[in-house]
């Protein structure tokens, strides 16, 4: 008995060790939604409600941008019999992706089937070229006449080894400089888009700008991570070689250099991207000269940050409402583009009819884009409609009256997606946030890179430091 | 016929031993089995399963799975030898401690006051209600609002410039003001719950030695030196440890504060935060392999601290006696 006793306590006290630490590596598996930070907002899942003879169209996004385009061009072409269900998980960290990939796996034994998701240029190929979506032509059934007026580059990015489209999107999105009317008259004298243009042409420009806006107490760009995209889609090679191994390629250390220069001399406001004070510094108290962004940029986000009542709050799109009217586009020092949003047909869709109309209303029918186009000032991927525009007298009441539309005409053609690699977003990501740290002044550039490094490698185990 | 004669005849004799002592052990046995279960289950299983993957190369490359493959210790050898595990438990001890101390302190002080005869506190229910009410709080949520609270243009941000700053703190850009941060938070959860569970114990005490101690002119400092700490000591070590594994399991506060990156350079990454790293790059092998050692380093500690604090009571109890 007392031998059973002894094996028995000093069992216990065993377990109980092990159950403490069992915990510990169980546990973190569940906060992943709690990661992201606005997981209160994360998923919005329709109510259980579906049952089993009401058709549901199940979309996977990462913001309500598609939404909203959805809601206003094709809403009232669903079928009564079809609703719905919005799975929107934010992009940081992974985050969308992860669940994603888990739901794609689970496709062919779930009832609840994903129809359609969305992806983006930094991460297009890793699903581009998986099974897991559908061929736009051979499956869903879009024909070459339907996807004539398309930009060539939107569909290279998405089109696989075997020459199958997989994907198609609405927009195009050429990237341009956004500039504030009003600083551009009290530093540079003009508020003309040719002539502030003429003195951001090139980067050493861009520069001495950034020295007068400085000296009359303006901040040239709001945070580290502003140009990135414009140093970042310049490369002369993709961040991966073949044989894994994660190379930095010497214009994006053109871009740390400029940064810390920036920082250094106050030329920016030490923001990082989508940072509550980032967007402050594009509302109507801000000092910042210029934002670079792409056609989703002005009129989802610039705009919404411009106003003083927030749309949200019943404000209006008007002048008079925060700085409404006091933006306006140049091409500025580089040629670029920044994001763009894909829209997939997942492989076991149980809805290839409505995703064929979906994609054909909102990516080939002129009419359709057109209309986003004036509505939202959202560029569109209609070569036809968007040159229509772009030579009409049409204005951006937002950006005081300025035809950007044409601005974008002329970048859209000259953008280059050949360099592009399964792993952008996650090195891109990875690698501005090593550095905000370099900037900041607690590590050396060495230490950042090593960061770097590490982050990466955390994030896609197969990669490898160079030697 | 011979087989089940010789099968009843020890029956038969464990009967009578049986009724001469009787005993309802298997009864107590039969009561705690569910926990076993239960702990099999859910806990043991996970445990061995964990030592298991972590000898395997198992990933996602984007869209497809690497492995299972097995590499022996490879695992092991990569998180010591390249992940830098002890910069993280450092970062951990450090955070810890720096709430720790300060929560210990406090705690005891407050118990102290609570239970003070001589003081006559009113209204204690409400005290104790009160400093424990941050721990009911998600940590999450608690985290959040921190981030909020301490942004570049967050409200403490504009009291310091109304107060006459030169320029916003950047507090989560700082190494210190960072880790302070997440020392402060899981100081204000804590606190309340160990000066709760300290006051337990010092209620626990005989209050006739405070009575003697005071007849013979005892202080309220010296009766609580001489007469509170040495007997509650047990307490302490339960306190100490159960902060120590909670401790190394820091995570919700200082992934949500930083966004999930420990920054700034990675000086704020807890350990588990860095096996989140790799769980949610689905890197299972690596994962398993740090927890493996995380539970190592657990057990380790709470080892130590537990043999190292009861040699010290027994010693004292035994040289009474």
């Amino acid at each position: 008995m007392r031998t059973l006793q002894k094996v028995i306590s000093c069992g216990l006290a065993l377990l109980i060790t092990a159950s403490v630490s069992a915990c510990g590596g169980s546990k973190p598996a569940q906060p992943e939604s709690q990661a992201a930070p606005d997981a209160s907002a994360a998923s919005s899942e329709a109510p259980a409600g579906a049952g089993s003879s009401e058709k549901v169209l199940r979309i996977y996004c990462w913001n309500t941008e598609f939404q909203d385009r959805f809601n206003a061009y094709f809403k009232d072409k669903l079928p009564a019999d079809v609703s719905v269900d919005w799975v929107i998980t934010p992009s940081d960290d992974n985050a969308y992706q992860n669940k994603l990939d888990t739901d794609l796996k689970n496709q062919a034994s779930t009832a609840d089937k994903i129809d359609i998701f969305l992806i983006e240029a930094d991460y297009a190929l890793k699903y581009v070229n998986s099974d897991y979506t559908l061929d736009v032509r051979g499956d869903i059934g879009l024909t070459d006449d339907d996807l004539k007026d398309q930009y060539k580059y939107t569909q290279e990015i998405a089109t696989d080894g075997n020459g199958k489209l997989k994907a198609v999107t609405w927009q195009a999105t050429p990237g341009l400089l956004a500039y504030r009317r009003s600083i551009a008259k009290d530093v540079l004298g003009t508020d003309d888009p040719v002539e502030v243009q003429k003195q951001v042409s090139d980067w050493d420009k861009f520069n001495a700008v950034a020295v007068k806006m400085h000296d009359k107490g303006y901040k040239m760009l709001s945070g580290y991570e502003d140009s990135y995209r414009t140093f970042s889609n310049n490369v002369s090679a993709p961040w991966v070689d073949e044989t894994d191994t994660i190379r930095i390629d010497p214009n994006i250390m053109k871009w740390v250099e400029q940064t810390k220069e920036y920082t250094e001399k106050g030329y920016n406001n030490k923001t990082k991207l989508w940072a509550p004070e980032w967007n402050a510094d594009q509302g109507p108290a801000g000092k910042v000269f210029s934002f670079f962004y792409s056609t989703w940029g002005i009129n989802f986000t610039l705009l919404g940050n411009s106003l003083d009542k927030p749309l949200a709050e019943g404000g209006a799109k008007e002048v008079g409402n925060g700085i409404f009217g006091d933006y306006a586009v140049c091409e500025g020092p580089q040629n670029y583009y920044w994001g763009g949003t894909w829209i997939c047909a997942a492989a076991g869709t149980d809805n290839v009819d409505i995703v064929r109309d979906l994609m054909k209303t909102l990516t080939c029918d002129p009419v359709t884009m057109k209309k986003i186009t004036e509505d939202t000032e959202d560029y569109t991927n209609n070569q036809t409609a968007m040159n229509e525009i772009a030579n009409s007298d049409y204005q951006s009441a937002f950006l005081g009256g300025q035809n950007h539309i044409a601005l974008f005409a002329k970048a859209a053609p000259n953008i280059d997606m050949s360099k592009i690699s399964p792993y952008d977003q996650g090195l891109n990501e990875a690698f501005y946030k090593s550095f905000d740290d370099f900037y900041d002044g607690s590590v050396t550039e060495e230490e950042a890179l090593d960061n770097f490094y590490t982050a990466s490698i955390e994030k896609y185990p197969n990669l490898k430091r160079p030697a | 016929m011979p087989a089940a004669t010789s099968v009843k005849k020890p029956a038969s004799i464990h009967k009578k031993n049986q009724k001469k002592s009787i005993s309802y052990a298997k009864w107590g046995y039969l009561f705690i089995a569910p926990f076993f279960l239960a702990y099999a289950l859910f806990s043991l299983y996970p445990l061995l399963s964990t030592f298991y993957n972590s000898l395997f190369e198992n990933y996602m490359n984007g869209l497809s799975q690497v492995g299972p493959n097995f590499i022996g210790l490879e695992n092991f050898k990569t998180v010591l030898t390249q992940g830098d595990l002890s910069k993280y438990f450092k970062n951990t001890v450090i955070i810890w401690l720096m709430g720790f101390i300060p929560q210990f302190a406090l705690s005891l002080l407050l118990a102290a006051w609570f239970t003070d005869l001589r003081l006559r506190l009113k209204a204690l229910g409400f005290f104790k209600t009160v400093i424990y009410l941050p721990n009911l709080i998600m940590a999450t949520a608690f985290s959040m609002l921190f981030f909020a609270l301490f942004s570049d243009a967050g409200p403490v941000n504009s009291i310091l410039l109304n107060l006459g700053a030169a320029e916003p703190v950047r507090f989560l850009s700082n190494l210190w003001t960072t880790r302070g941060l997440i020392a402060l938070m899981n100081f204000l959860m804590w606190f309340g719950n160990t000066a709760i569970l300290l006051m337990a114990a010092i209620m626990g005490v005989d209050t006739s030695l405070y009575e003697a101690a005071e007849i013979d002119g005892a202080t309220s400092t010296q009766s609580f030196w001489r007469i509170t700490v040495p007997l509650i000591k047990p307490i302490f070590i339960y306190v100490f440890i159960t902060s120590m594994i909670g401790g190394i399991q820091l995570f919700d506060v200082p992934q949500i504060l930083t966004n999930g990156q420990g920054n700034p350079n990675r000086s704020s990454m807890t350990l588990v935060m860095y096996l989140n790293k790799h769980l949610f790059s689905e890197n299972f092998g690596m994962a398993g392999a740090v927890s493996v050692l995380l539970f190592l380093i657990t057990g380790v500690l709470s080892g130590i601290v537990f043999l190292s604090m009861r040699e010290g009571t027994l010693g004292k109890g035994g040289g009474k006696r």
